[in-house]
């Protein structure tokens, strides 16, 4: 019953800061939402029983993406837009793939969950992270090797350019 | 844990529509980027979901990837926008013509 019950709340609670991301009109606000958000997703892994990687998205999401996002927002000294856009007819276009795509993704989870089990798998090791250290440090060690050059790669162009002037 | 995996999907689902509905109506390039973010957050609750369902660990590894790679992204995308700010002075995508004329 509790299970049920944390996760409506959770999803209600992200649903609805997602959307006052969309439509709040200062970008600080925006952030601070979104920050929400990631909050309530981990709370969902740990209903998942994903424990190590609901720490991982507090921490590296909520906790440094977020804070670099609020950092540049600062940085730009960005104020709150006087109003929000209008909706125009490229817009409403816009809103018409909107629909189709979630008229797609819901029909294509309503029609295919039955190929998988009704339950989560009751193995209390998935998910931990000894079980998570052992397989990325055997089975998917060249892909971590990588994801290390990518992030050294990723923090020398951001210096780059943010330093660099164009003409 | 009675919960279906029908409620993850569909909440990813809505999710999902929200960041598009983030890229597609808003003109700031930061909440542009935000919501990127939170597209990349509907699909890692669908992957954990998946992962969980089957008893697999591959699915949070791949969920571990792309937390880093969305970390690699936001800093270069903001290091962009710092850029774009710096020469234009706005980050209104409506504003920014590097390539239309």
């Amino acid at each position: 019953m509790f299970p049920e019950v944390f996760f409506i709340v959770s999803s209600v609670v992200a649903v609805f800061a997602a959307l006052a991301m969309l439509i709040s009109r200062s970008p600080v606000q925006s952030a601070l939402w979104l920050i929400l958000v990631m909050l309530c997703v981990a709370g969902l892994y740990v209903t998942l029983s994903a424990d190590f990687i609901a720490v991982v998205q507090v921490l590296v999401y909520a906790g440094a993406i977020m804070v670099l996002f609020l950092f540049v927002i600062m940085l730009l000294n960005l104020g709150a837009v006087p109003q929000l856009e209008k909706i125009d007819f490229k817009k409403g276009l816009g809103f018409v793939l909107l629909t189709v795509i979630l008229a797609q993704l819901v029909y294509i989870t309503s029609t295919t969950s039955t190929a998988l089990s009704s339950k989560v798998i009751e193995n209390p090791e998935t998910g931990s992270a000894l079980k998570i250290a052992e397989e990325l440090f055997t089975r998917y060690l060249l892909p971590f090797e990588m994801i290390g050059i990518l992030l050294l790669v990723a923090t020398v162009g951001a210096v780059i350019l943010a330093k660099r002037t164009f003409e | 844990m009675g919960i279906p995996l029908t409620w993850y999907l569909t909440l990813s689902a809505v999710l999902f529509s929200i960041g598009v509905m983030g890229v597609l109506f808003r003109s700031n390039l930061i909440i542009i980027l935000m919501s990127v973010e939170l597209m990349l957050n509907a699909v890692n609750i669908t992957l954990i979901a998946f992962a969980q369902f089957m008893g697999d660990v591959s699915g949070q590894i791949l969920v571990f990837f792309v937390i880093s790679v969305a970390a690699a992204e936001a800093a270069i995308g903001l290091a962009i926008v710092i850029a774009i700010f710096r020469n234009k002075l706005t980050i209104d995508v409506n504003n920014i013509k590097l390539f239309r004329h």
